[in-house]
């Protein structure tokens, strides 16, 4: 009896063991599924976001335009006898645009009807006839067959981003202007040709006109200012507080206070550029030299740290060995430390350069949220840069600004992975373990 | 531009001077390096340091007081009853005579012609004696130093007590930062408060900065009553973190448990790279694409939300913020002794069960220190909210309304007009300034926390 007992019981206790063990397994399980759910979790939202990027902006690389055959009527161009380049450029270009879609449609008659022809066509279509005539001044007089740029709704049209069903209320373009397009894409008149605007002039209102060559070239100027800055002082402060600071009250202060700058929030230090550079030095608004600064102060605290870090990891026997053979403390740092530690430095110091570029709000604190159509020549002139070019943009009613404002995502993402790849061959190259 | 040309000059002579300084040592010691008391480079750099610096602290000197004495100079000249302007016309009317003669900007009136020319022709003065002060000084300081040079003179010794003070110098530049935050957002806030009490301003339930936009309406009819900002801020943060810090303290453990090395290769620079997209990407992303489904999807479930709803933006926000948790945790993770993984592992215990009851308890400190570093971070997160949240200030806890916050109101008061004498855009400084100090306090309490862990076991 007491035999049967106890095997029962030994029974139940394995059963139960079994029992807890199988669920034991299977919360090991859950958990594991939880943490690879997690990393699928953010992975899916990076691809999303990248893909919503890509899908919208790759369209904006090329750009519809129509085959016209343009006849350059001097009396048409207002032009006299007077051939000189500044005649030229004064003459009237966008008549002659009008005139030649409306002679590709001869039999469009009424003056609404021919505005509307006429809207298939850009504003800014007659800069390439501008160009030609600039290039070849001969061609007045000739008919030429040009590719010229078509209006945002046209380019949003052929590319499917508005429905070209027609009949459609409030569409924004008309049944008959669907029945022209038509025509010209049946007559290979109508295609997809390379955006170079994109990449050659600044920002528009039109946007098939705008470009972010402007936003670019702000870029490389705040950017160069910001390196010019905060590489010196980074690495003086770094080399400072690793290789000669004492340990006392004040170098304390000092790290401290590095350590919080890293943490304050970007939108600070643009109270901060508005408050001393602009209010209080009267430095122009808008400049990428004020930009400049201001990212400078944003990256320092980075760039000492990464300094800092590149430093340390120089290993002590060779600073010993230096003082051994008679060097003085400064040639240890100049001649023997700086150039071991300066393949870390320089990899912090792009890094942070990267995050320079894609910092935005303090940009806006300093008015360089401005409309800047002309191409800044130095860094005191009035610029845009990238990702506030992409601010500006996603802020803009247009359909066709979408796809400019992806494209100019793409671009400033394309810089950012150059710099980071940069940044990683140079840390795999010159990666030392000691 | 001649600004660029007269420092390449004095660079220029104090290369030279460099090279003068070596040979003349060179000479003095017959020619034998070996009798100098420093080697021939640093009696280089001692000429070339005398010919150069001076002549350039002064090029900076007197740049930065040029704007002020030319700027009297020029307003001392206009007539007697344009000076009699208030402060605020004064600045304006000096700013046209900038803008007249660097842009050439059509004058309003005569006077500014004219103020505009003797402008001109101050600041060429200024500039031409600049750059004869500067080349004196650099010439003076060469020809003086290259006589000095003697093969006893002990150069390095000199050098370097220049070279350690410019380390010092530079090394001060993050505390003058800190001063220069700290000064400009509270002289601002004290001109605010001047026109706002401080209390309505912490504690008033209701915020319209834009009714005080005239000047003449100062601080009477706007309402700054700042809560619903701080409620909106917060109520987006905590959605950033409901979706961060599970996302992100779950991915941490797995790769520092369960993956293997080339996983983990692989998956943890992919989580990088979402801290290296630019903010103002996740706000158009939030805009275009995440705002749209979550309201199609309330839609669809019978729910009213909002175009721009705090939802969109704090789960945007919380993505941005996942390898921010992940990375922090990560290290605090790894960081937990091998042993206690073993000592849990040798009393049968799942990994699961190790996590869970050995090294997350044990991480605990290190973990919250990262979460309130993320916190700070998401409340000073600035353009997924001014792209993504709305503009008005309502005080609700429901994520699906609009709400603002205190980084977008910051950007929308300072952004288009800038009038720098109405609360409304002081109001800027003051918000900005109870942001500094509340991600200030976070920072430090985290970093206390993460640091007093460190020391356990270290």
């Amino acid at each position: 009896m007491t035999e049967m007992v106890e095997k029962s019981v030994a029974r139940s206790a394995t059963d139960t063991a079994a029992a807890r063990l199988k669920r034991r397994y299977a919360a090991e399980r859950r958990f594991k599924a939880y943490g690879v759910v997690a990393i699928a979790l953010a992975l899916g939202f990076l691809a999303t976001l990248l893909i919503t990027v890509f899908s919208n902006g790759a369209t904006a690389f090329v750009q519809t335009h129509f085959r016209l055959d343009v006849t350059f009527d001097a009396a048409e161009m207002g032009l006299g006898e007077d051939r000189s380049p500044e005649a030229l450029s004064a003459a009237n270009y966008l008549g002659l645009t009008k005139n030649a879609i409306l002679a590709r449609f001869p039999e469009v008659e009424g003056r609404s009807a021919k505005r509307e022809l006429t809207a298939l066509l850009s504003n800014g279509a007659d800069i390439k006839l501008r160009e030609m005539v600039r290039d070849d001044p001969s061609i007045v007089g000739t008919t030429q067959p040009v590719w010229l740029i078509a209006s945002d709704d046209v380019d949003m049209a052929i590319k499917g981003h508005i429905p070209r069903t027609p009949g459609m209320d409030g569409a924004r373009l008309s049944d008959q202007q669907l029945g022209w397009l038509e025509a010209l894409e049946k007559a290979g008149a109508a295609e997809l040709k390379f955006n170079e605007m994109l990449f050659t002039t600044g920002d528009s209102r039109e946007p098939e006109l705008a470009g972010l060559w402007g936003a670019i070239v702000g870029s490389f100027f705040s950017l160069s200012i910001t390196l010019l800055v905060c590489f010196p002082l980074g690495v003086a402060t770094a080399v400072y507080l690793e290789e000669f600071a004492p340990k006392n009250r004040w170098t304390d202060l000092i790290e401290v206070n590095i350590n919080n700058l890293a943490a304050v929030p970007s939108v600070v230090f643009g109270l901060l550029g508005l408050a001393i550079f602009l209010n209080f030095f009267g430095m122009p608004r808008s400049a990428p030299l004020v930009g400049g600064l201001v990212l400078a102060l944003i990256s320092l605290p980075t760039i000492i740290i990464a300094g800092r870090a590149a430093l340390k990891a120089v290993p002590p026997s060779i600073r010993e060995a230096a003082m051994g053979l008679g060097a003085s403390r400064l040639q240890v740092v100049t001649d023997h430390v700086l150039p071991l530690a300066m393949p870390g430095i320089l990899t912090g110091t792009i890094l942070g350069m990267a995050h320079a570029l894609g910092e935005t709000a303090p940009l806006l604190m300093i008015g360089m949220v401005a409309f800047i159509v002309d191409i800044p020549g130095s860094p005191m002139d009035p610029a845009a840069v990238l990702p506030v070019q992409v601010y500006l943009w996603a802020d803009s009613p247009e359909r066709a600004f979408v796809e400019r404002t992806s494209a100019a995502i793409i671009v400033l993402l394309f810089f950012l992975a150059a710099m980071n790849l940069a940044a990683i061959l140079l840390r795999k190259k010159f990666e030392r373990r000691w | 531009m001649q600004l660029l040309i007269l420092t390449v000059v004095l660079l220029t002579l104090a290369t030279f001077g460099y090279r003068l300084g070596r040979s003349r040592a060179l000479a003095s010691a017959g020619g034998n390096p070996r009798l100098l008391h420093s080697l021939p480079s640093y009696h280089g750099y001692y000429v070339a340091l005398w010919c150069g610096l001076p002549a350039l602290l002064l090029v900076a000197a007197w740049l930065a007081l040029e704007s002020t004495v030319v700027r009297i100079l020029v307003m001392s000249s206009l007539p007697a009853d344009m000076q009699a302007l208030s402060d605020e016309r004064l600045a304006l009317l000096f700013n046209e005579v900038r803008l007249v003669a660097g842009f050439g900007k059509s004058p309003s009136s005569p006077e500014v012609g004219l103020a505009a020319e003797r402008y001109l022709s101050f600041k060429q003065l200024s500039f031409a004696a600049m750059a004869v002060v500067s080349l004196v000084a650099a010439v003076l300081g060469l020809t003086m130093a290259q006589r000095w040079v003697r093969s006893d003179l002990r150069t390095r010794n000199r050098v370097e007590k220049v070279v350690s003070v410019f380390l010092v110098a530079c090394s001060t530049m993050a505390i003058f930062t800190t001063v220069g935050i700290v000064l400009s957002l509270l002289f601002e806030s004290i001109r605010f408060f001047n026109a706002v009490p401080i209390t309505d301003f912490l504690f008033g339930l209701h915020w319209s900065p834009q009714i005080a936009m005239r000047s003449d309406q100062v601080g009477s009819s706007g309402a700054f009553g700042a809560v619903p900002l701080f409620a909106g801020t917060l109520l987006i943060s905590f959605i950033a973190m409901v979706v961060a810090v599970p996302l992100g303290l779950l991915s941490a453990i797995y790769m520092a448990e369960y993956a293997n090395p080339k996983f983990r290769a692989i998956v943890k620079p992919l989580l990088e790279v979402l801290a290296g997209i630019p903010t103002v990407v996740y706000g158009f992303f939030a805009a275009l694409t995440v705002a749209p489904f979550l309201r199609d999807l309330g839609v669809s479930l019978g729910l009213s939300v909002a175009s721009e709803s705090a939802l969109a933006a704090g789960v945007v926000m919380g993505i941005m913020i996942i390898p921010f948790v992940s990375s922090l945790s990560d290290d605090v993770i790894t960081a937990v002794p091998q042993s206690l993984r073993e000592g849990a592992f040798g009393l049968g215990a799942t990994r699961s069960e190790t996590i869970k009851q050995v090294i997350v308890p044990a991480a605990l400190p290190g973990i919250v220190g990262g979460v309130l570093l993320a916190v700070s971070r998401a409340i000073g997160e600035t353009m997924i909210v001014v792209m993504a949240a709305g503009l008005a200030a309502n005080l609700t806890a429901n994520p699906l309304e609009a709400v603002t916050t205190v980084t977008t109101q910051i950007v929308t008061l300072l952004v288009g007009d800038q009038e720098f004498d109405s609360p409304k855009t002081l109001a800027a400084f003051a918000l900005g300034l109870v942001l500094f100090c509340v991600t200030l306090a976070l920072n430090v309490v985290a970093l206390h926390i993460v640091n007093k862990y460190r020391e356990k076991y270290d």
